[in-house]
């Protein structure tokens, strides 16, 4: 019997309802539908509370705890304020689509087995999909076959481990474990594919701006987050994950440096953040682990932030350039301020909400003694602010004069911002409203009066550095080779190359067949040919005399006399 | 557009950037200084030496625009790079 309905079904509901109802009843939905799941979310009670036969196994749909619920809660707000975002602006198949994949999310959040979670995976691979496609141009639709390839493998490398696991095991229980073997790598890597660690990060700012305006708020927020949660859930304490993150910080940090699309900037940025967080996972304390979720919660705040900042900067201009942008300050002030306050809670400014969260995953690898990983995330968040943090507002906001004049963000998409800019600064500010409802207790003081000077002379002394080093940092119409250029331009040469190697093997094969096949018709011609005259048939075509081929009838006759007697 | 700087916003004229210059180098002076006054409790010993975070920060910064801009040599392509195999198919 079921007493409370799994979350993501309402928001499934929700994204089903929003294409038949019109006008303001789908606004309506729109609305109400993310709250209400919100709400469902915090009945979750802890445990298994849902049983039931799926395929001859029993899977467990809803498994609450703190921290799924924490995933949970900032999911549906996601969705919330992406609906607010988006919803005058965005056609209606893609809040449905944005709607699905949120409920795809939730669903993986609350899954208690491995199958539940894979379905839920799937789900949200096949509905971000169709968000990249919603960007309409032929470089979304490009982009989001790729983006398609690259989750369907994943998804089909995870299903491998999980298949391995129950086989081995006979247990599909979501449980920490180590990749010790091979079905645990496999469900590791499938996890790490939709994190957007390396070898394959290139999907994510590949696909992510060729989205629309509305659609790269919803895709920002949950495939790398709910790979962050699986981990968390899966790989806690996980070693080779410290080092993995911490490639995905730097990786982050130089593409986005490289970039000159606005939002492909904030993509690259999403894989240095969500490396912050593997990177914690991997060093497993609670600590540690805390930091992650606590960092995870407010990196989907302050990044759909940005992706709205962003947004509303392609909405009004038609442009996505940084060398194209510039100026727009002056007529954009609210989306300056709040693509700032962004900014700085993505730089883990003091007073923001990266603050009280990062220093949390720093003061993890401290208090483990790993002292490179320390001073490598410390490098990073000089980093940060060096590539997102004063990167993205400059350009878009300041550096020249553009001559562009758009009108400021639209009411809903203002309102959607200005709520998410509020939560930056109220978590860095009260940051206990957070830590209350982390996995584990939390006895962390992020505000010390030595922190704070080390962070703000960190971080203003990156500034100082972005400022003159300026002219080494001018925009290029660019893009930056990444992994997938190995499949994309590398594999298809071979191919081709292949292709070509075997077409004129092919062709060889063919003169010297055609050689053979008329010397072949030759003989044939000689012993069967049939000839108008008698002279010119073949050996076996002319007419014989009788006696010879009554003399050759008894030579046969004998000879089966023989091989009967022998 | 092509207007005189002095007639542009308050927040681009030269002698505005001039004076955010100043308030910037004041700032950091500022933050150095505290380290005078408040104790910064270091982990690893020398990230509590004085001046530590700003240094390091800048240092950290120039070493990795400087490791970008020569990754950049071997990575940076043509934005028409990928769009130009499309068509080819």
């Amino acid at each position: 019997m079921i007493d409370l309905l799994p979350p993501a079904l309402i928001l499934l509901a929700g994204a089903l309802l929003v294409g038949p109802l019109r006008g303001h009843w789908r606004s309506a939905a729109v609305l109400l539908t993310p709250l209400v799941t919100l709400w469902a979310v915090w009945q979750v009670p802890d445990g298994v509370s849902l049983s039931l036969p799926f395929l001859g196994y029993q899977i467990e749909p809803l498994e609450g705890s703190a921290l799924r619920r924490l995933f949970a809660t900032i999911f549906a707000l996601m969705a919330f304020v992406g609906g607010l975002y988006a919803f005058r602006q965005a056609r209606w198949y893609e809040l449905a689509a944005g709607y699905a994949y949120a409920a795809g999310a939730i669903g993986v959040c609350f899954a208690g087995d491995l199958i539940t979670l894979f379905l839920f995976w799937e789900l949200m691979a096949l509905f971000s999909t169709i968000i990249v496609w919603c960007g309409g141009t032929p470089g979304a639709r490009a982009a989001g076959i790729r983006y398609a390839i690259m989750h369907l493998l994943g998804g089909v490398i995870l299903k491998v481990g999980i298949e391995g696991v129950y086989v081995h095991t006979g247990s599909l229980d979501i449980q920490p474990m180590l990749a010790t073997n091979f079905d645990t790598w496999m469900i590791l890597i499938g996890i790490l594919i939709n994190a957007a660690a390396p070898p394959l990060s290139a999907w994510l700012a590949d696909a992510y701006p060729e989205s629309s305006p509305t659609g790269s708020v919803f895709l920002s927020a949950f495939t790398t987050k709910t790979a962050v949660l699986a981990l968390i859930l899966l790989f806690p304490g996980e070693p080779v994950l410290i080092w993995i993150g911490i490639y995905m910080i730097m990786y982050g940090i130089i593409y986005a440096l490289l970039e000159n699309d606005a939002r492909r900037i904030l993509a690259y940025s999403i894989v240095n953040q969500v490396g912050f967080m593997v990177c914690a996972i991997g060093i497993g304390s609670q600590l540690a682990l805390n930091g992650a979720a606590a960092h995870a919660f407010a990196h989907i705040v302050y990044k759909a932030l940005l992706f709205m900042s962003a947004g509303v900067v392609v909405y009004r201009t038609g442009k996505r350039k940084c060398t194209d942008l510039g100026g727009l300050f002056r007529t954009m002030p609210l989306t300056t301020v709040c693509g700032i306050i962004g900014a700085l809670s993505i730089s883990s400014f003091p007073l923001t909400s990266g603050f009280t969260t990062k220093t949390m995953i720093s003061q993890a690898a401290a208090d483990g003694g790993l002292v490179t990983v320390y001073f490598l995330l410390a490098a990073a968040s000089a980093g940060v602010f060096l590539h997102a943090g004063i990167k993205f507002p400059w350009f878009v906001f300041f550096q020249k004069d553009s001559g562009l004049r758009p009108k400021d963000a639209p009411w809903n998409m203002g309102v959607a911002m200005v709520i998410f800019a509020a939560i930056c600064l109220w978590l860095g500010i009260f940051p206990e409203t957070l830590y209350q409802f982390l996995p584990y207790p939390v006895d962390y003081i992020p505000y010390t009066a030595g922190k704070v000077v080390f962070y703000l002379q960190l971080l203003l002394f990156s500034g100082l550095a972005f400022f003159l080093l300026l002219p080494m940092m001018k925009r290029t119409l660019t893009i930056s080779l990444d992994m997938d250029w190995l499949w994309r331009v590398f594999a298809l040469r071979i191919g081709s190359a292949l292709y070509n190697a075997l077409g004129s093997a092919g062709g060889m094969l063919e003169d010297a067949s055609l050689k053979k096949l008329t010397q072949l018709a030759a003989v044939g011609r000689r012993y069967l040919g049939v000839g108008k005259s008698e002279a010119s048939r073949g050996l076996f075509a002319r007419t014989w005399p009788i006696g010879t081929t009554t003399l050759w009838i008894a030579v046969l006759l004998t000879a089966y006399l023989l091989v009967y007697f022998l | 557009m092509s207007q005189h700087p002095d007639d542009d916003t308050w927040l681009v004229r030269p002698a505005t950037i001039r004076l955010l210059w100043r308030i910037l180098w004041i700032v950091l002076a500022l933050t150095v200084a505290a380290h005078f006054v408040i104790k910064v409790k270091g982990y690893f010993v020398i990230d509590a030496w004085y001046g530590f975070g700003a240094a390091f920060g800048f240092l950290a910064c120039l070493l990795m625009v400087l490791i970008a801009k020569g990754l950049g040599f071997f990575l940076k392509r043509d934005e028409n790079y990928y769009r130009g195999d499309q068509e080819d198919d």
